[in-house]
C-alpha cells in the first residue's frame, strides 16, 4: 500500500494495463506529448512511445468511432475524452456503435473498449463544463458505468474496466484528482465491476452516494453520529450494472435512505434508485425515500451561485434528519 | 468498359445535374481479366439482382419486416470493388448491404434467413436488413446511422496497422453521408496516421428523396478529397470492371504504402430508397435514362462482344440462380426463430452478476 493521489492511481493502473496487454492502447485529446490535460497520462508516452499513446484531433466523434472500430478489429482501446463534456459529440459512436454492436450481430462482435475522462461538476467552469452525464449513459444497455470515489477504488475499477469485454464509461470526477488515499501496489490488484462498497456501515439511516457525493456523505454521517444518527453510506461504484442488493439489503436493515448524486435529479440515477427501493423494499420503509441531487438547472458560473447549484454535506444533513422526523 | 472511365473529370450533366463520367465506351479490346473470374463477377451481379427482386417480393407479402433498402442497379460497385480485395480483407457498410453481404461472401440463405427475422441469420435475427454481420468473412455490418460506418472502419484500419496484418478496410457509404462530420473526421485521421482504409462513396445522387443538388455544395464527392490530402478516384460505377480496377489501385496503395483512398463511385439506384418510397421526387423518364446503363445490361453486352458469355450461358445462370435464391428462401421460411431467451443474450460479453 501507498498513499497516492487518484490522479496517480489512475496512472497507475493505466500504466500496468499497457503493460501487461499489448492490444490495449490509449487515445484522446492531449493525452501523449502534452501529458494529459488533467495529467492522468503523465510519463505513458514515454514509457509506451507513439504507437500506444495517441495524441488526437480534438474529433470527439470520430475518434470514439475510430476507436469501437479497433476494438471490432481486435484491439483493447482506453479513450480519453478531455472531458465527459465533449463526449455529447461522441454519443453516435457510444450508443448506437458501442453499446449495441454485440447483440446487433447476434454475438459475433464484442467491443472491449473504456471511454474515460473526467466528468460531473468543476470549478467555476459554467454551464457546457461542468455537469454530470452518467445517467445518459446508464440508460442504454450494452454499456456499463462506472465512478470511482477513492484513489484505490479508481485503480481497482479502472484495471477492471480494460480488461473487461464490454464498452465501460469510465467516469472520474474532474475535483478529486487530487484526493489522496492508500492504494494496493500490487498488479494483480483489481475490483469486479458491479459490486457496491459499504464506506461506512451504520444502523439508523443510509445514503447512496457516488463519486464525489461519497467523502460529502462520510463527512456528514460523522456530523449525523454527534446527534445519534448511525448512517451507513453504500456507494454502488457501478451504475450499470447497478448492486441493487446491497442497496436493497441496508434499506432493510435501516429503513430509511436518502440518494446524493451531484446530476439532476429529472430522470436521474437517483431516481432509478428510489424506484427500484420503493418496488423492492418499499414495505421496509419508515419514510419516502429522499434525493439530494444538483439543482435543476445548468450550472452557473458566479461562485455563489455554482454553490447553490450542488449538493453539499448541509442539505446532505437536512435530508437525512427529514427522514429520520428529527425535525 | 475500361478503366480508362476512372480519373476523368469530363462528362454529362446527369438527371440530377451532377457530372457523370463519360458512358462506358464499346468493348472492343481484351479483357484483361480471365475468364473464370469474369464470368464469377457477373454471376454475383445477377445473383444479387434476382435476391434483391426476391426480397421485395416477400417484402410486399410481409414476410420481411422493418425497412428494406434494396440495391438494384448499384451492384457493379459492390461486385467490382469486393473483387479487389483478399478474403480476409474488412468491409463495412450502411444499411443498403444486401448485395454486399453477398459479394463478400455471406451466402444467401444466411441473409435471407436475418430479413426472415430467423435464428440462422447472419446475425441470429437480430440485426435484421441494416444490420447484416459476419466474423467469418470478416463483413463488419451494415450501420444504419448515415455515416456512422465510416469512424468505425477508419478504426478497423487502424487495428490492421497497428497488428501489422497488411488486411485493408473498405468503407461503402452512400453520398448523402459526405455531409456527415463522421465522414470529414475520418478522412482527416486516415490521412495523418496513414491508415489502409478505401471509402467507397456510391453516389446515387439522392439521400432518400433529396437529390444531390439540393444538399450538397461541392457536388464532385471526390474533389472532397484534397482537403485532407488524400488521393481519389472518380468512377463509372455501373462499370464493374472499372470499379475492380481503380479498388485494385486503392487496395495497393492501402496494402503497399498504408495510405487510404476515396473512391467516388457514380451510380444509381432504380428502385425506391426503401420499399415504402413511392420515388415521387424523381421521374420514370430519368430512371429509365440510367436504366439504359443498367450495370448489368452493361456487363453482358461486354462479355458476350467478347465471346465470354452466350445466351444459353446467361440462361444456365439464371436457372441455376433461380434455385439458389428458392433455396434462400425455403431455408429462411423453415428456419426457427429465435427462442425467446435470447432476448437477454449479447447484450454484454461478460454479464456482471454478484454471485
Amino acid at each position: 500500500m501507498a498513499e497516492m493521489t487518484m490522479r496517480d492511481a489512475l496512472n497507475q493502473a493505466l500504466r500496468e494495463e499497457l503493460a501487461r496487454d499489448e492490444a490495449v492502447f490509449l487515445m484522446g485529446e492531449e493525452v501523449a506529448e502534452y501529458q494529459g490535460a488533467y495529467k492522468v497520462t503523465r510519463g505513458l508516452l514515454d514509457e509506451f512511445g507513439p504507437k500506444r499513446i495517441i495524441d488526437t484531433p480534438i474529433t470527439e466523434l470520430g475518434f470514439a468511432g475510430l476507436g469501437v472500430g479497433a476494438a471490432m478489429a481486435g484491439l483493447r482501446p482506453i479513450v480519453e475524452f478531455m472531458t465527459f463534456n465533449f463526449s455529447i459529440l461522441a454519443t453516435d459512436q457510444i450508443i448506437n456503435s458501442a453499446a449495441k454492436m454485440l447483440y446487433m450481430s447476434g454475438g459475433q462482435f464484442k467491443i472491449p473498449i473504456v471511454f474515460r475522462g473526467p466528468g460531473g461538476s468543476a470549478y467555476q467552469v459554467s454551464s457546457q463544463h461542468s455537469q454530470a452525464l452518467e445517467s445518459w449513459y446508464a440508460y442504454f444497455p450494452g454499456l456499463k458505468v462506472v465512478m470511482p470515489s477513492t484513489p484505490a477504488d479508481a485503480k481497482g475499477l479502472l484495471k477492471s474496466a480494460i480488461r473487461d469485454d464490454d464498452p465501460v464509461i469510465f467516469i472520474e470526477q474532474e475535483r478529486m484528482y487530487g484526493m489522496k488515499g492508500e492504494v494496493p501496489g500490487d498488479e494483480d490488484f483489481i475490483i469486479p465491476l458491479g459490486v457496491a462498497d459499504v464506506k461506512r456501515e451504520g444502523a439508523d439511516a443510509t445514503i447512496v452516494a457516488r463519486s464525489l457525493m461519497v467523502p460529502v456523505a462520510l463527512k456528514a454521517a460523522e456530523e449525523l453520529e454527534k446527534d445519534g444518527v448511525s448512517c451507513e453510506v453504500i456507494d454502488p461504484r457501478t451504475i450499470r450494472p447497478l448492486d441493487i442488493d446491497t442497496i436493497i439489503d441496508s434499506v432493510r436493515k435501516t429503513n430509511r435512505v436518502v440518494v446524493a448524486e451531484e446530476s439532476h435529479p429529472f430522470c436521474g440515477v437517483g431516481a432509478e434508485i428510489s424506484a427500484q427501493i420503493a418496488e423492492r423494499a418499499f414495505d421496509y420503509l419508515d419514510a419516502p425515500v429522499k434525493r439530494v441531487s444538483g439543482v435543476d438547472v445548468p450550472m452557473p458560473y458566479a461562485k455563489n451561485l455554482e454553490q447553490l447549484a450542488l449538493p453539499d454535506y448541509e442539505k446532505l444533513i437536512q435530508a437525512v434528519r427529514e427522514v429520520s422526523y428529527l425535525d | 468498359m475500361s478503366s480508362q472511365s476512372t480519373e476523368q473529370r469530363e462528362g454529362t450533366k446527369g438527371a440530377a445535374g451532377v457530372l457523370d463520367p463519360p458512358s462506358a465506351k464499346p468493348q472492343s479490346d481484351t479483357l484483361e481479366e480471365d475468364r473464370e473470374t469474369l464470368l464469377a463477377m457477373f454471376r454475383q451481379m445477377l445473383l444479387i439482382r434476382r435476391f434483391e427482386e426476391k426480397c421485395a417480393e416477400s417484402y410486399s407479402l410481409g414476410k420481411i419486416g422493418g425497412f428494406c433498402h434494396l440495391y438494384i442497379g448499384q451492384e457493379a460497385v459492390a461486385v467490382g470493388a469486393i473483387s479487389a480485395l483478399r478474403p480476409d480483407d474488412y468491409i463495412l457498410t450502411s444499411y443498403r448491404e444486401h448485395g454486399q453481404a453477398i459479394a463478400k461472401g455471406i451466402t444467401p440463405d444466411a441473409v435471407m434467413a436475418e430479413l426472415y427475422g430467423k435464428a440462422t441469420g447472419c446475425s441470429r435475427g437480430k440485426g435484421g436488413s441494416m444490420h447484416l454481420f459476419d466474423a467469418e468473412v470478416n463483413f463488419l455490418g451494415g450501420h444504419a446511422i448515415v455515416g456512422g460506418q465510416i469512424p468505425l472502419a477508419t478504426g478497423v484500419a487502424f487495428a490492421s496497422k497497428y497488428k501489422e496484418t497488411d488486411q485493408v478496410a473498405l468503407c461503402f457509404f452512400g453520398e448523402a453521408a459526405v455531409n456527415q462530420g463522421a465522414f470529414h473526421e475520418s478522412l482527416n485521421m486516415a490521412q495523418l496516421w496513414k491508415l489502409p482504409c478505401i471509402y467507397i462513396c456510391e453516389n446515387n445522387k439522392y439521400g432518400m428523396g433529396t437529390s444531390l443538388e439540393r444538399a450538397m455544395s461541392l457536388q464532385n464527392v471526390s474533389e472532397k478529397a484534397c482537403a485532407y490530402e488524400l488521393a481519389s478516384e472518380f468512377v463509372d460505377g455501373m462499370d464493374v470492371l472499372a470499379m475492380r480496377h481503380v479498388t485494385q489501385r486503392a487496395v495497393k496503395r492501402a496494402r503497399e504504402q498504408s495510405a487510404p483512398t476515396l473512391i467516388e463511385a457514380r451510380t444509381y439506384r432504380f428502385m425506391g430508397h426503401s420499399m415504402s418510397d413511392p420515388g415521387k421526387y424523381r421521374t420514370r423518364a430519368e430512371i429509365e435514362k440510367y436504366q439504359e446503363r443498367d450495370p448489368i445490361k452493361l456487363f453482358t453486352a461486354a462479355l458476350i462482344e467478347n465471346d465470354i458469355l452466350t445466351d444459353k450461358g446467361i440462361e444456365e445462370f439464371e436457372a441455376e440462380i433461380k434455385e439458389e435464391i428458392e433455396h434462400a428462401v425455403r431455408f429462411a421460411e423453415d428456419s426457427l426463430e429465435p427462442e425467446p431467451e435470447e432476448l437477454y443474450t449479447n447484450v454484454y460479453a461478460n454479464p456482471l452478476t454478484k454471485d
